[in-house]
């Protein structure tokens, strides 16, 4: 090597070096921030406790919605997410079919969010009949999840090495087997990356929300109230349901209480927090799928 | 490139005498296991192999041998109808298999791959343990787990002269925590788990190393007991030494490969009819 393309390597090697340790700090200083700005405000009164627009109340009810449109939200786009993936990874072929999925999925990931939001109020809210809902919510946050989670599922299915794919077919496996037993379990860590980036936006999301989960959170949950069909029940898809994301932008835009900053600011680093605990799980979950399903 | 500039993978001294002292004759009453007639290969517009007339004599090994490029793999996977898979791939002619046609309109690959195994070059064990590799194809056939199946896994392993090396963790290890010639004896347990009839080796050795070849070479030979085994492979010495049936290919002017001479091993390599097999025989040219 010269003297000069080694100087260059290292260069390069720096370069990149304090980029990655950029990424870092900035996530680092994002979170110390957050938890600096609420420390005198988070405790378990106020994690789990009621709100209150007089008092420092807390975001039990809006941090329960914001799992529950989660779990939600997932339910829907998991399933499908994967299906299509597996489609457009194994059996798509070259064709307009093709090229139109494809399209279809990059303009709708680059649709602006609050757009998505108005026509899930003219969509779900209104033709569906399914008023501001977590249901409603839930399915204007699918559509940009869709193909989000498809693409990241098929990516995740090519990257299997096609020596995998030959060995079980050469054993009188059916393409359906291979992808089953073979494909899909190695699969695994990529599709728990789209799992998380999908999550993330569901938890973050606040635009897409406004006009089709609504800001009519009750007060106070009864976890007793079991009847799904009954819209104070905190178990019901078809009540309104106020995310933290949802929340934090109202409380700092509209808010007129004392404690506005303070709320707003806990709400954030509970947003963060919840965030950082679920993807932390969802790779903890998909290593012990992989390790159950490969042995590895 | 030659064959003396080649390393051979195996030097002859280190060769046991089962080898060499085992009678070449191929099975002197017996119809053909497996018979190709007038056999065209085409990807595309290009065409890869064409008008490949071919018998494999059951209970023996019949070794593919021929210079890079002139389609040993393709008519190899011509046999259990893995061709089907690569896109824009098509076989003209018949492939018979006990006198079924394999490419007939109402045979199912996956039927002709259960009787028809094949080994890749490349060891490609499961991420599994080395119980679930080997029971992947008997399960995929619906078999239920129980002494059955241990059964058949152990006796898979034996066959495949593993299960001395992993009798006290096969059930817990994973099929990847094997060495590369463990690895490929793994695959060909995973193989006769589905007890197929004809095993299709394509250069199974020719990842591994001498030693690893050996042990190889050791079981195709007991294999050959058993199973009609056709083997392609690049060492003319592996060649000699564990098959009895030879058949040379080389590519023509048109690119596609063709089938320049089948026979006795021992003919091809000692007194070939054709001046090709000769010249690549002797390392004139491939």
């Amino acid at each position: 090597m010269t003297l000069n393309t080694r100087i260059t390597d290292r260069l390069a090697t720096g370069v990149l070096w304090l980029l990655a340790a950029a990424v870092v700090v900035l996530l680092l200083t994002i979170i110390a921030h957050l938890l600096l700005a609420a420390a005198g405000t988070l405790n378990l009164s106020f994690v789990f406790g009621d709100p209150s627009d007089t008092s420092l109340g807390g975001v039990g009810p809006i941090l329960w919605n914001s799992f529950y449109m989660l779990v939600l939200t997932m339910l829907i786009t998991v399933p499908l997410g994967l299906l299509a993936g597996i489609y457009m990874a194994e059996y798509a072929g070259v064709g307009r079919l093709t090229n139109a999925i494809r399209f279809a999925q990059e303009t709708i990931g680059a649709v602006p969010s609050i757009v998505v939001g108005l026509f899930g109020l003219i969509l779900f809210v209104d033709a569906f009949h399914l008023g501001f809902s977590a249901l409603a919510g839930s399915l204007a946050l699918t559509i940009f999840n869709l193909p989000l989670m498809a693409r990241l599922a098929e990516q995740a299915i090519r990257a299997v090495p096609d020596d995998e794919r030959s060995g079980s077919l050469a054993l009188g496996s059916t393409k359906w087997q291979t992808i089953r037993h073979v494909v899909l379990p190695l699969a695994i860590p990529g599709l728990v990356t789209g799992i998380i980036v999908t999550s993330g936006r569901i938890f973050g999301e606040a635009a897409a929300l406004l006009f089709t989960a609504g800001l009519g959170t009750p007060d106070h949950y009864d976890f007793t109230n079991l009847n799904v069909l009954d819209p104070r029940s905190p178990w019901s898809p078809l009540r309104p349901a106020t995310t933290l994301a949802v929340y934090i932008w109202k409380t700092n835009s509209e808010g007129l209480g004392q404690f506005v900053t303070q709320i707003a600011d806990g709400a954030s680093a509970i947003l963060v927090i919840a965030v950082l605990i679920f993807n932390l799980g969802a790779r903890l979950l998909g290593r012990l799928l992989t390790r159950r399903l490969t042995a590895a | 490139m030659s064959v003396q500039d080649r390393p051979a993978t195996l030097p002859r001294v280190t060769l046991p005498n089962t080898f060499t002292a085992r009678p070449r004759a191929a099975p002197a009453i017996a119809g053909p296991k497996m018979q190709l007639s007038g056999v065209s290969v085409q990807y595309g517009t290009f065409r890869a192999v064409r008008d490949i007339n071919l018998t494999v004599l059951p209970q023996a090994v019949t070794a593919f041998i021929g210079p890079s490029g002139c389609g040993k793999s393709t008519i190899l996977r011509c046999l259990n109808r893995m061709n089907d898979l690569v896109p824009g791939a098509r076989v003209t002619g018949t492939v018979t298999l006990d006198d079924t046609d394999i490419y007939g309109r109402d045979v199912d690959p996956v039927d002709v791959r259960r009787h028809v195994g094949l080994i890749f070059q490349r060891p490609n064990p499961f991420p599994m343990t080395i119980y679930d590799n080997v029971a992947y194809g008997p399960r995929r056939r619906g078999m239920k787990g129980g002494p059955t199946l241990d059964a058949l896994v152990e006796r898979s392993l034996k066959q495949a002269a593993l299960w001395q090396e992993v009798q006290h963790d096969f059930r817990r290890k994973s099929g990847l925590a094997l060495s590369g010639g463990q690895q490929q004896r793994l695959c060909i347990a995973r193989a006769l788990a589905t007890e197929p009839e004809v095993l299709l080796m394509d250069e199974p050795a020719s990842a591994l190393d001498p030693i690893a070849t050996l042990r190889i070479e050791e079981l195709i030979a007991e294999l050959r007991r058993t199973y009609t085994i056709v083997i392609v492979t690049h060492n003319m010495q592996q060649a000699s030494r564990v098959s009895e049936r030879t058949a040379f290919f080389t590519m023509g002017e048109d690119r596609a490969g063709y089938l320049v001479e089948v026979g006795e091993t021992s003919q091809i390599f000692t007194n070939p009819n054709e001046r090709l097999t000769e010249d690549y025989i002797s390392g004139r040219f491939g």
